[in-house]
């Protein structure tokens, strides 16, 4: 299960879809929105993907962590549009026989989240609204004197 | 020949369009159409962070050719999670 919606996620949905009788463990990651980021007050994030591409991405980092981990399955959902203080934009499940590999393929995946796959985020905070990008370079629409060139996540 | 180009997050603010179909010449890149790009929307000119290419879906490096009809986005950086 690999997905861009909407909608609030639903943790429940993503351990049902790996539970598998050969697993012996499931680890789980929700990413959760922070209310600061580089000293700002965070109001929410606004998410925006490349749906067919980000969809498309995610499939094939959970192919990819099924080579380099013996796991059993994965589901990746990502949400997208405004995500308030608290609540979740993203959720990753993955089961596998022991937990060792459970773990290191969940962190690969949240990782390669941030790396690669066509998802953005908007960080709307006291004073102003900022895309956030980790890659290189600075934000653009920088509508503060006070905000930061760089920066990661609110939602790490 | 035509593509269709899809912008996203700051460069769709900045291009004033989420898509647009372009006219180009046989045998442009993906890295030379960016390049027109910032020419016909002035407000991209700025945008000097690091883009990443995709066409159909899938990164491509700057000297893919572009055919009839393909997708063409330019990646700024992601931030998903």
């Amino acid at each position: 299960m690999f997905r861009v919606t909407r909608d609030a996620i639903d943790l429940q949905e993503l351990v049902d879809f790996v539970t598998d009788p050969e697993a012996g463990a499931i680890v789980t990651f929700i990413g959760t929105t922070r209310n600061n980021n580089e000293g700002r007050r965070v109001i929410a994030l606004d998410y925006e993907a490349y749906p067919e591409m980000a969809e498309k991405e995610l499939t094939r980092l959970g192919e990819e962590a099924k080579k380099r981990w013996n796991i059993q399955r994965m589901a990746i959902v990502h949400r997208i549009g405004p995500v308030q203080i608290t609540e979740p934009s993203v959720m990753i499940a993955v089961s596998a026989a022991h937990r060792a590999d459970a773990f290191e393929a969940c962190r690969f995946a949240i990782e390669e989240i941030k790396r690669s796959v066509p998802i953005w985020k908007k960080e709307l905070f006291e004073g102003g609204e900022v895309w956030i990008g980790t890659q290189s370079g600075q934000p653009l629409n920088v509508n503060c004197s006070s905000s930061s060139s760089r920066s990661n996540s609110s939602t790490d | 020949m035509k593509v269709k180009i899809k912008f996203f997050a700051m460069l769709r603010e900045r291009a004033g369009a989420g898509e647009i179909t372009k006219e180009i010449r046989e045998g442009m890149t993906v890295g030379e159409l960016w390049r027109v790009l910032r020419r016909d929307y002035p407000r991209l000119a700025p945008v000097e962070m690091r883009l990443l290419y995709a066409v159909n879906q899938d990164y491509v490096a700057a000297d893919y050719v572009l055919k009839e009809q393909d997708e063409v986005v330019f990646v700024p950086p992601v931030s998903g999670g």
